[in-house]
């Protein structure tokens, strides 16, 4: 079940402006993990790069003890076409994807499975809802129930309480922490730094390149919140080749 | 006159009405599944460039082989084939996204279509591949129409998750490695392989609107995909029908009859459907207690 993410010296760029550049550490099996840092810090990119989705143009992403398909992924809500026509149900069981493929049976099995994955995110009842006919949290604590049903060893989220209110937030943060036990490798972008030092072990502050990494306490503090500020105030379009050795 | 005599005795008595009931039927079932999705997908505009991009490949065939079944088909589906991996390129090697690609390609294959037939051909039999002539469904196009339906109709089974997952949640299918690229081209190729094939029945033109309209008539009904796609068939079937009875009592081009059937469909779901229609949103109703 356990799995480690090793990034050894990536850089992921767009239209050769790198979003994240030279970054190296690993994330431990089993550990639970914040990314944070100002919007345009690299944040959504690195995870999904980490996903498997953008390619890293220079350096390595290694991932140890789980095979590629044992990742889950969890998206921006903005990424996603929320009035679909589909049933909560419906959505929920895509996430047996790895066993059903496209063409492969929803089993009742899997769809009990899904009902109390609904019934863990606080949803109980909701399997024939509408998707559009749910609220911003609602959404998430059902796109929460199908990460259960994908269990997957490395979980990636990105700003998951983005628009979510302060007990679903609770809520969702304690299915986190169960995963956390349940030793998978968890990582996930967020903002709010109380919230960090609160429940996460561990925290990677990123701006481009990587500020800090280690406990929120020192990640953190207030000298790296500084240099994170400060970071890319000097962007220009005729800026230099990057000349760091890969 | 009574109703048997309406609404039955036309197909009772003609073969050419059977056949062209058969291949609109086809149609409606190959391809009302496929609008669903093209509306979903937000591509039904590209589904238009795509109709207008099959021209130029049947124009050189038509003056090649004149008016005859499989190399207008071959022909239609070659240039279509083109457009669509030309337009697919460009979106995926160039910052221009799907829409634009696709009717800057379109656009230019249409221009060489509309330029080969005023340069080389009289256009009174190329009137029939845009706009249909049921008159000219044969056997042979009759099996055409019927087994592009049955093919479609189960890749769209195998592809039937990915897709919806695709259009869902594209991240979801990347990070799974469900190959979101690959579903979305095949669908393309279906979409086109559909519209080739309606253009003797009802003509390349007005296929469009025998995959759309049903499709968006449904989407005032219901929430449901599943749903919505049995509902789309079931209105095309009924366009199909219907068009082919106006078109045979007041001697209507065949297109234009089906398509205005599932237009005036699509004009009633705009008004009275359950979900977001006219009269459902100026209609007040009381709100419920919880």
């Amino acid at each position: 079940m356990v799995a480690s993410v090793t990034l050894d010296n990536v850089t992921i760029s767009y239209n050769r402006h790198p979003a994240v550049h030279h970054v190296s550490g690993t994330f431990e099996q089993g550990t639970l993990t914040a990314i944070t840092g100002p919007n345009g810090a690299g944040k959504s990119t690195l995870l999904k790069a980490i996903a498997g989705i953008l390619p890293a143009h220079e350096g390595h992403i290694r991932i140890d003890g789980a095979s590629k398909d044992r990742i889950a992924y969890l998206p921006q809500a903005s990424e996603m076409q929320r009035d679909f026509p589909m049933s909560v149900l419906h959505m929920i069981t895509t996430g047996f994807w790895f066993q059903t493929g496209s063409t492969g049976t929803i089993t009742p099995a899997m769809k009990a499975q899904a009902s109390d994955a609904l019934t863990a995110v606080g949803l109980r009842g909701f399997e024939k809802r509408d998707l559009s006919s749910l609220s911003a949290g609602q959404f998430q604590r059902a796109l929460f129930a199908r990460l259960m049903v994908q269990d997957a060893s490395i979980m990636l989220l990105d700003e998951p309480f983005t628009a979510i209110d302060e007990s679903t937030t609770v809520h969702l943060l304690d299915i986190i922490l169960r995963w956390h036990r349940e030793k998978r490798t968890v990582i996930c972008v967020l903002h709010d730094f109380e919230q960090i030092k609160k429940y996460f072990p561990e925290c990677v502050l990123l701006a481009g390149e990587c500020i800090a990494w280690g406990s929120p306490a020192k990640a953190l503090h207030p000298e790296n919140l500084l240099s994170a500020r400060f970071f890319r105030e000097d962007w220009n379009a005729n800026v230099a080749i990057c000349e760091r050795a890969v | 006159m009574s109703l048997y005599e309406y609404a039955f005795q036309p197909f009772a008595d003609y073969a050419f009405m059977r056949r062209a009931l058969v291949a609109c039927m086809a149609l409606s079932l190959g391809g009302a599944p496929l609008g669903v999705f093209l509306v979903l997908r937000r591509m039904t505009l590209v589904g238009d460039a795509m109709s207008h991009a099959i021209l130029p490949g049947v124009s050189v065939a038509f003056l090649l082989f004149g008016l005859s079944l499989w190399p207008l088909t071959i022909g239609g589906m070659i240039a279509g084939l083109l457009v669509a991996l030309a337009a697919g390129a460009i979106t995926h090697l160039t910052q221009l996204k799907e829409d634009a690609s696709f009717t800057g390609m379109s656009t230019i294959s249409l221009a060489i279509g509309v330029l080969l037939i005023s340069t080389h051909g009289n256009s009174i039999d190329l009137m029939h591949v845009l706009f249909g002539n049921v008159l000219a469904v044969d056997n042979q196009s009759l099996l055409l129409v019927s087994g592009i339906a049955s093919v479609s109709t189960l890749v769209l089974a195998i592809l039937y998750r990915s897709l919806i997952i695709e259009c869902f949640d594209p991240g979801f299918m990347q990070a799974v490695r469900g190959k979101g690229t690959l579903t979305h081209q095949l669908f393309l190729i279906l979409v086109m392989f559909n519209l080739v094939s309606a253009f003797q029945a009802i003509g390349t033109m007005m296929a469009l609107g025998i995959m759309v309209l049903p499709a968006i008539a449904a989407r005032f009904w219901t929430k449901n995909i599943d749903m919505a796609i049995g509902l789309s068939v079931a209105l095309g079937l009924c366009s199909a029908y219907v068009g082919l009875l106006l078109s045979y009592h007041y001697n209507l081009p065949s297109g234009p009859a089906i398509v205005l059937t599932a237009g005036s469909l699509y004009l009633l779901s705009v008004l009275f459907g359950w979900h977001g229609s006219i009269t459902s949103r100026l209609i007040p109703h009381k709100h419920f207690a919880h």
